[in-house]
Protein backbone atom coordinates (compact mmCIF):
# COMPACT_ATOMS: atom_id res chain seq x y z
CA UNK A 1 0.00 0.00 0.00
CA UNK A 2 1.40 3.37 -0.92
CA UNK A 3 0.32 6.96 -0.44
CA UNK A 4 -1.75 6.89 -3.63
CA UNK A 5 -3.63 3.72 -2.86
CA UNK A 6 -4.44 4.02 0.85
CA UNK A 7 -7.77 5.20 2.14
CA UNK A 8 -7.99 7.94 4.72
CA UNK A 9 -10.87 9.45 6.60
CA UNK A 10 -11.92 13.06 5.83
CA UNK A 11 -9.33 14.41 8.26
CA UNK A 12 -6.45 12.41 6.80
CA UNK A 13 -6.12 9.61 9.33
CA UNK A 14 -5.59 6.07 8.04
CA UNK A 15 -8.93 4.38 7.42
CA UNK A 16 -7.71 0.78 7.44
CA UNK A 17 -5.22 -0.13 10.11
CA UNK A 18 -3.97 -3.09 8.10
CA UNK A 19 -2.79 -0.76 5.35
CA UNK A 20 -0.03 0.55 7.59
CA UNK A 21 3.59 -0.33 7.01
CA UNK A 22 6.88 1.31 7.82
CA UNK A 23 7.29 2.26 4.17
CA UNK A 24 3.89 3.92 4.21
CA UNK A 25 4.89 5.78 7.35
CA UNK A 26 7.98 7.09 5.53
CA UNK A 27 5.82 8.31 2.65
CA UNK A 28 3.27 9.93 4.96
CA UNK A 29 6.04 11.63 6.90
CA UNK A 30 7.73 12.83 3.73
CA UNK A 31 4.45 14.32 2.51
CA UNK A 32 4.44 16.37 5.74
CA UNK A 33 8.05 17.41 5.30
CA UNK A 34 9.34 15.11 8.03
CA UNK A 35 12.21 12.67 7.49
CA UNK A 36 12.05 9.86 10.00
CA UNK A 37 15.06 9.19 12.17
CA UNK A 38 15.52 6.76 15.07
CA UNK A 39 14.19 9.45 17.42
CA UNK A 40 11.03 9.75 15.35
CA UNK A 41 10.55 5.98 15.31
CA UNK A 42 10.90 5.80 19.09
CA UNK A 43 7.95 8.17 19.39
CA UNK A 44 5.92 6.52 16.63
CA UNK A 45 6.43 3.01 17.96
CA UNK A 46 5.49 4.13 21.46
CA UNK A 47 2.30 5.70 20.14
CA UNK A 48 1.44 2.52 18.23
CA UNK A 49 2.17 0.38 21.28
CA UNK A 50 -0.04 2.40 23.62
CA UNK A 51 -2.80 2.40 21.03
CA UNK A 52 -2.57 -1.37 20.61
CA UNK A 53 -2.52 -2.03 24.35
CA UNK A 54 -5.17 0.36 25.51
CA UNK A 55 -7.35 0.57 22.42
CA UNK A 56 -7.15 4.33 22.41
CA UNK A 57 -4.81 6.64 20.58
CA UNK A 58 -2.61 8.35 23.19
CA UNK A 59 -2.11 12.06 23.78
CA UNK A 60 1.33 13.67 23.59
CA UNK A 61 1.94 13.58 27.30
CA UNK A 62 1.53 9.80 27.49
CA UNK A 63 3.75 9.32 24.47
CA UNK A 64 6.35 11.66 25.93
CA UNK A 65 6.49 9.87 29.28
CA UNK A 66 6.62 6.36 27.92
CA UNK A 67 9.11 7.00 25.15
CA UNK A 68 11.14 9.20 27.50
CA UNK A 69 11.16 11.90 24.86
CA UNK A 70 10.62 15.35 26.39
CA UNK A 71 7.72 17.42 25.03
CA UNK A 72 10.18 19.99 23.72
CA UNK A 73 11.92 17.29 21.67
CA UNK A 74 8.64 15.96 20.29
CA UNK A 75 7.75 19.43 19.01
CA UNK A 76 11.15 19.58 17.30
CA UNK A 77 10.68 16.15 15.68
CA UNK A 78 7.14 16.86 14.48
CA UNK A 79 6.93 20.64 14.22
CA UNK A 80 3.48 21.21 12.77
CA UNK A 81 0.71 19.89 14.98
CA UNK A 82 2.60 16.96 16.53
CA UNK A 83 -0.48 15.26 17.97
CA UNK A 84 -2.05 14.98 14.54
CA UNK A 85 1.18 14.26 12.68
CA UNK A 86 2.21 11.41 14.96
CA UNK A 87 -1.22 9.76 14.72
CA UNK A 88 -1.35 10.09 10.94
CA UNK A 89 2.17 8.78 10.36
CA UNK A 90 1.75 5.99 12.90
CA UNK A 91 -1.50 4.91 11.27
CA UNK A 92 -3.54 5.25 14.47
CA UNK A 93 -6.70 7.28 15.05
CA UNK A 94 -6.84 10.93 16.08
CA UNK A 95 -6.01 11.13 19.78
CA UNK A 96 -9.01 11.64 22.02
CA UNK A 97 -6.96 13.09 24.88
CA UNK A 98 -6.61 16.79 25.52
CA UNK A 99 -3.09 16.37 26.78
CA UNK B 1 5.74 31.80 14.42
CA UNK B 2 6.09 31.43 10.68
CA UNK B 3 4.20 32.30 7.56
CA UNK B 4 3.89 29.56 4.99
CA UNK B 5 4.05 31.62 1.82
CA UNK B 6 1.03 33.85 1.46
CA UNK B 7 -1.11 31.90 3.93
CA UNK B 8 -1.14 33.48 7.39
CA UNK B 9 -0.66 30.92 10.11
CA UNK B 10 -3.58 30.44 12.47
CA UNK B 11 -2.98 31.59 16.04
CA UNK B 12 -4.72 31.71 19.37
CA UNK B 13 -4.50 34.28 22.14
CA UNK B 14 -5.80 33.23 25.55
CA UNK B 15 -6.43 35.78 28.27
CA UNK B 16 -6.41 34.16 31.71
CA UNK B 17 -8.13 36.38 34.26
CA UNK B 18 -9.17 33.88 36.94
CA UNK B 19 -7.05 32.34 39.64
CA UNK B 20 -9.17 29.59 41.11
CA UNK B 21 -8.02 25.99 40.64
CA UNK B 22 -10.94 25.11 38.38
CA UNK B 23 -10.72 28.23 36.26
CA UNK B 24 -6.97 28.04 35.78
CA UNK B 25 -7.22 24.93 33.63
CA UNK B 26 -9.52 25.91 30.73
CA UNK B 27 -7.14 28.53 29.34
CA UNK B 28 -4.12 26.25 29.66
CA UNK B 29 -5.93 23.30 28.09
CA UNK B 30 -7.07 25.38 25.12
CA UNK B 31 -3.59 26.77 24.53
CA UNK B 32 -2.08 23.30 24.76
CA UNK B 33 -4.67 21.89 22.37
CA UNK B 34 -3.81 24.67 19.94
CA UNK B 35 -0.12 23.80 20.09
CA UNK B 36 -0.80 20.10 19.62
CA UNK B 37 -2.80 20.96 16.52
CA UNK B 38 -0.05 23.16 15.11
CA UNK B 39 -1.70 26.48 15.98
CA UNK B 40 0.51 29.19 17.51
CA UNK B 41 -0.57 30.15 21.01
CA UNK B 42 0.11 32.94 23.45
CA UNK B 43 -1.32 33.51 26.92
CA UNK B 44 -1.85 36.72 28.82
CA UNK B 45 -2.14 36.35 32.59
CA UNK B 46 -4.00 39.24 34.07
CA UNK B 47 -5.66 40.13 37.35
CA UNK B 48 -6.34 36.92 39.32
CA UNK B 49 -4.87 34.97 36.45
CA UNK B 50 -1.48 36.14 37.66
CA UNK B 51 -1.83 33.65 40.51
CA UNK B 52 -1.43 30.87 37.94
CA UNK B 53 2.10 32.03 37.17
CA UNK B 54 2.99 33.48 40.56
CA UNK B 55 5.84 31.47 42.12
CA UNK B 56 4.24 31.64 45.56
CA UNK B 57 0.74 30.70 44.46
CA UNK B 58 1.11 28.32 41.52
CA UNK B 59 1.08 25.21 43.72
CA UNK B 60 -1.67 26.48 45.99
CA UNK B 61 -4.60 27.45 43.83
CA UNK B 62 -7.90 26.38 45.26
CA UNK B 63 -11.40 25.64 44.14
CA UNK B 64 -13.97 28.40 44.38
CA UNK B 65 -17.26 27.08 45.75
CA UNK B 66 -18.80 30.02 47.57
CA UNK B 67 -20.80 32.19 45.20
CA UNK B 68 -20.22 29.68 42.43
CA UNK B 69 -23.56 28.84 40.84
CA UNK B 70 -22.22 25.51 39.60
CA UNK B 71 -21.03 24.35 43.02
CA UNK B 72 -22.84 21.24 44.20
CA UNK B 73 -23.09 22.40 47.81
CA UNK B 74 -24.91 25.44 49.28
CA UNK B 75 -22.83 28.57 49.87
CA UNK B 76 -23.34 28.47 53.63
CA UNK B 77 -21.75 25.03 53.83
CA UNK B 78 -19.10 25.85 51.24
CA UNK B 79 -17.99 28.81 53.37
CA UNK B 80 -17.32 26.71 56.45
CA UNK B 81 -13.66 26.36 57.39
CA UNK B 82 -11.90 23.61 55.50
CA UNK B 83 -14.67 22.82 53.03
CA UNK B 84 -13.07 24.44 50.00
CA UNK B 85 -9.72 22.95 50.96
CA UNK B 86 -11.28 19.49 51.11
CA UNK B 87 -13.04 19.95 47.79
CA UNK B 88 -9.78 21.17 46.23
CA UNK B 89 -7.93 18.15 47.56
CA UNK B 90 -10.58 15.86 46.10
CA UNK B 91 -10.39 17.60 42.76
CA UNK B 92 -6.59 17.28 42.72
CA UNK B 93 -6.90 13.56 43.38
CA UNK B 94 -9.37 13.17 40.55
CA UNK B 95 -7.07 15.04 38.18
CA UNK B 96 -4.21 12.77 39.15
CA UNK B 97 -6.36 9.76 38.42
CA UNK B 98 -7.15 11.20 34.98
CA UNK B 99 -3.46 12.00 34.52
CA UNK B 100 -4.09 15.72 34.15
CA UNK B 101 -0.88 17.48 35.22
CA UNK B 102 -0.75 19.95 38.10
CA UNK B 103 -0.64 23.63 37.14
CA UNK B 104 3.12 23.98 37.46
CA UNK B 105 3.77 21.04 35.14
CA UNK B 106 1.13 22.32 32.73
CA UNK B 107 2.89 25.68 32.49
CA UNK B 108 6.20 23.93 31.81
CA UNK B 109 4.51 21.76 29.19
CA UNK B 110 3.05 24.82 27.48
CA UNK B 111 6.43 26.52 27.41
CA UNK B 112 8.04 23.36 25.98
CA UNK B 113 5.32 23.18 23.36
CA UNK B 114 6.25 26.64 22.14
CA UNK B 115 3.43 28.72 23.60
CA UNK B 116 4.41 32.24 24.71
CA UNK B 117 3.40 33.32 28.21
CA UNK B 118 3.01 36.95 29.23
CA UNK B 119 2.16 38.81 32.41
CA UNK B 120 -0.05 41.87 32.56
CA UNK B 121 1.77 45.05 33.54
CA UNK B 122 -1.23 46.67 35.15
CA UNK B 123 -2.08 43.61 37.22
CA UNK B 124 1.51 43.30 38.40
CA UNK B 125 1.45 46.93 39.47
CA UNK B 126 -1.86 46.47 41.27
CA UNK B 127 -0.63 43.48 43.21
CA UNK B 128 2.76 45.10 43.74
CA UNK B 129 4.61 42.28 42.00
CA UNK B 130 7.55 42.21 39.63
CA UNK B 131 8.55 39.76 36.91
CA UNK B 132 10.78 38.01 39.46
CA UNK B 133 7.67 36.96 41.35
CA UNK B 134 6.53 35.05 38.30
CA UNK B 135 7.66 31.62 37.12
CA UNK B 136 10.53 31.61 34.59
CA UNK B 137 8.25 30.42 31.77
CA UNK B 138 6.70 33.91 31.60
CA UNK B 139 8.55 35.52 28.73
CA UNK B 140 7.76 39.16 29.30
CA UNK B 141 5.48 41.60 31.04
CA UNK B 142 3.22 43.48 28.60
CA UNK B 143 0.46 46.02 28.49
CA UNK B 144 -2.96 45.08 27.14
CA UNK B 145 -2.21 47.10 24.02
CA UNK B 146 1.01 45.15 23.38
CA UNK B 147 -0.96 41.94 23.68
CA UNK B 148 -3.62 43.22 21.29
CA UNK B 149 -0.91 44.10 18.76
CA UNK B 150 0.52 40.61 19.04
CA UNK B 151 -2.92 39.14 18.59
CA UNK B 152 -3.52 40.59 15.15
CA UNK B 153 -5.29 37.94 13.11
CA UNK B 154 -5.48 35.67 16.13
CA UNK B 155 -8.52 34.14 17.71
CA UNK B 156 -8.87 35.61 21.18
CA UNK B 157 -10.33 33.64 24.06
CA UNK B 158 -11.10 35.24 27.41
CA UNK B 159 -11.24 32.97 30.43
Amino acid sequence: MSLETIQTDPEGYLANRDDWSEELAQELAASMGVSLTEEHWKVLNTARAIDAESGSSPGLRKISKRSETPIKAIYKLFPEGPAKAIAKIAGIPKPKSCL
Amino acid sequence: MTDSGTEKKRSLSVICSKGSFDMAYPGLILANAARMAGVDARLFFTFWGLDIVNKKKIDHLHLNLVGNPSAPIPAMIAGLPGVEALATAQMRKEMERLEIPPIREFIEMLDDAGADLYGCQMALDMFKLTKDDLVPQVKEVLTAMDFMDMSEGAQIVFV
